[in-house]
């Protein structure tokens, strides 16, 4: 699935008001503010128009910082983009925001979506706008349009249109089966990418998310694997004397950092995929594991017990400047660098709990964002907003969970069964 | 159970109501007493964990008699396969070096046999940092063995990290189970 063609328009034809300023704003760095009251009616033209909103709707739900409205206490029916609302039966719900819009098949069979959003309290329009594109990707047309709202009202990118791949658990504790398994951000969509042969762990997008690296084990080794998500052919990174694990592209898809493990040590290499040349980053006789690049591909964020515990560490991309940026109490683990470059996510064990949490690059202004018996392996959003990464409970098997960084209450991410080490892709093209 | 960032919060509300009934049951019997000082929970003895043996020629079977020597159920039955390590470390127990003295000789005396160590940790860590503790563990075991006059070359080593425990409980018993390394006879054994 790539590139469907879509158009965006910005509405010249659309614009019955010119688009005010946004007077209602979701303050995303206020963990506790209420989510935003949002009502969308029913997109017009069936069945699709339907569907198309109720993904909308479910998309802004997820984020929790929106809260979508009983379409059953609705005063108005709304299904033509192109009318001007009743503000005032908005108004009696207490829908801060409207999102109007309707679906119309042109000439060549294309799917357009129009929509608008609405200030209801100051009677104005926030955004028209217009998307084509195939019918068969009507899903993708209701990220696009979810991620809009959700940009206009928040000031952040949308983080909707997008993929997460991720280690889909089955089988039994004793006879484990491990695949990599790719679904829409919201549940829709899944398939598997291995076919459980071999025990498949940490799948890490490129920077166009068309693939994925990920660590797979058998009972004599690992190995690490290129895998092209579309065509499914994948090559290994090459061979290794011990383990390699632990793999994860640079910002700009040229390289690949993992670790490699000769005689028990654990070292991080960088191999540049265009020469297939290695070099080696780290030479400590301590554990060196889960690297994962700036966004500028400058530096490496780290995790090493070099100190006596496992904690964090930033290094320059050719190993040179390593400094220490975690101080708290506890053990750090699987740091993972936002792609705004602000934050770095990572697991924290603390006595018997893990948390994820996030920092920033220099160690400061550390906010824990969950607290449970097993909290592990966080990635972001492409928003750096949201982070998704495995629960565990006691006795359980892992399930996958988003949070907002703000700090709200951890959500079920949309799939249903035991699932972990999961990966967030770029927003589509 | 969710996860939540207030759970300390409501665990607690919880310690504290628990808190208000004791004090309630106490002051209708009688005046409280301090208490001592709590004694730490002494850690619990390394216990003897009996694991299939990988399977492969000589594996158990239900009601059979005397292990054949040399032969896979010989040395799990007669030497031990498994040794144990404390959390994330991986410097050999006391209790570890008695059967690794052991494996070594039955080794010595059956030279055509080629093992792999396999490390394994429980799953209070996190999955990468756990591949590379586990490597540590099989590692440790191989300078082991290599020091005790088993040729290196004989031995193959492999980090399975928290992914193949072999006590599917939870806590800290079944944790103490996975964290070891155990030694496979991979060809030579019959």
């Amino acid at each position: 699935m790539r590139l469907p063609g879509f158009l965006i328009v910005l509405g010249a034809a659309l614009a019955l008001a010119a688009p005010a300023l946004a007077d209602i704003v979701v303050n995303v760095d206020q963990g506790a503010s209420q989510p935003l009251p949002i009502a969308i009616p029913a997109f017009g033209g069936a069945p699709v128009g339907a569907r198309i909103s109720a993904v909308i709707s479910a998309d802004l739900q997820r984020s929790e910082l929106f809260r979508p409205l009983d379409p059953g206490t609705f005063q108005e029916q709304i299904t033509n983009a192109n009318l001007q609302p009743s503000f005032d039966k908005w108004k009696a719900i207490s829908a801060q925001a409207l999102l109007t819009g309707q679906v119309v098949a042109d000439a060549d069979g294309r799917l357009r979506v129009d929509f608008r959003l609405w200030d209801v309290y100051a009677g104005d329009q926030l955004l028209g706008l217009q998307f084509t594109s195939t019918p068969e990707n009507w899903r993708r047309v209701a990220h696009k349009v979810a991620d809009a709202v959700y940009e206009k009202l928040t000031g952040a990118p949308g983080y909707f249109d997008t993929r997460i791949a991720f280690v889909a658990e089955s089988g039994s504790k004793a006879h484990p089966v491990r695949r990599l398994e790719i679904m829409d951000q919201d549940g829709a969509n899944p398939s598997y990418l291995t076919d459980g042969s071999a025990l498949a762990f940490t799948p890490r997008f490129s920077a166009n998310s068309q693939e994925v690296t990920y660590m797979s084990l058998r009972p004599t080794g690992s190995n690490v694997y290129l895998l092209n998500i579309e065509t499914g052919r994948q090559e290994t990174l090459g061979h290794f004397p011990g383990m390699v694990f632990a793999p994860r592209f640079s910002p700009d898809g040229s390289r690949v950092a993992f670790s490699a493990e000769k005689d028990g040590n654990s070292d991080i290499y960088v191999m540049d995929l265009a020469s297939r040349s290695n070099r080696r980053l780290t030479a400590d006789p301590a554990i060196d594991t889960s690297p994962s690049f700036s966004p500028d591909g400058r530096q490496i964020v780290f995790n090493s017990d070099r100190g006596g515990s496992p904690q964090l560490y930033v290094m320059s991309a050719d190993g040179g400047d390593v400094h220490r940026i975690s101080f708290g109490a506890g053990r750090y683990t699987t740091p993972v660098w936002s792609p705004d470059g602000k934050w770095i996510a990572f697991t924290k064990q603390e006595g018997s709990v893990f948390h994820i949490g996030v920092m920033k690059p220099d160690g400061s202004g550390e906010k824990l964002l969950t607290a449970s018996y097993l909290d592990e392996g966080p990635a972001w959003a492409p928003n750096s907003r949201v982070i998704i990464y495995s629960h565990q409970a006691p006795g359980a098997g892992a399930h996958l969970y988003m949070v907002d960084v703000s700090g709200r209450e951890p959500q079920p991410a949309p799939y249903p069964l035991n699932a972990s080490d999961p990966a967030w892709s770029a927003l589509l093209p | 159970m969710r996860p939540g960032g207030n759970i300390g919060l409501r665990r607690a509300a919880r310690l504290g109501l628990l808190a208000l009934l004791a004090a309630g049951m106490v002051a209708c019997s009688s005046r409280p007493k301090p208490l001592g000082p709590v004694a730490p929970t002494p850690p619990p003895p390394p216990a003897p964990y009996q694991t299939s043996p990988a399977p492969g020629p000589g594996a158990v079977e239900e009601g059979q008699s005397a292990p054949v020597p040399g032969s896979v159920r010989d040395f799990v039955v007669n030497v031990g396969d498994r040794v144990y390590f404390d959390f994330d470390r991986f410097n050999l127990r006391d209790d570890a070096r008695p059967i690794l003295d052991a494996q070594a000789a039955w080794l010595t005396r059956y030279p055509t046999v080629r093992v792999r160590i396999e490390g394994n940790c429980d799953e209070r860590g996190t999955r990468e940092y756990n591949f590379a503790l586990g490597a540590r563990r099989a590692a440790t075991v191989k300078a082991y063995l290599a020091s005790r006059g088993v040729a290196a070359s004989r031995i193959d080593t492999v980090s399975f990290g928290k992914e193949h425990p072999i006590d599917m409980g939870s806590g800290d018993e079944a944790d103490q189970h996975n964290r070891n390394a155990h030694t496979a006879l991979t060809e030579g054994a019959s």
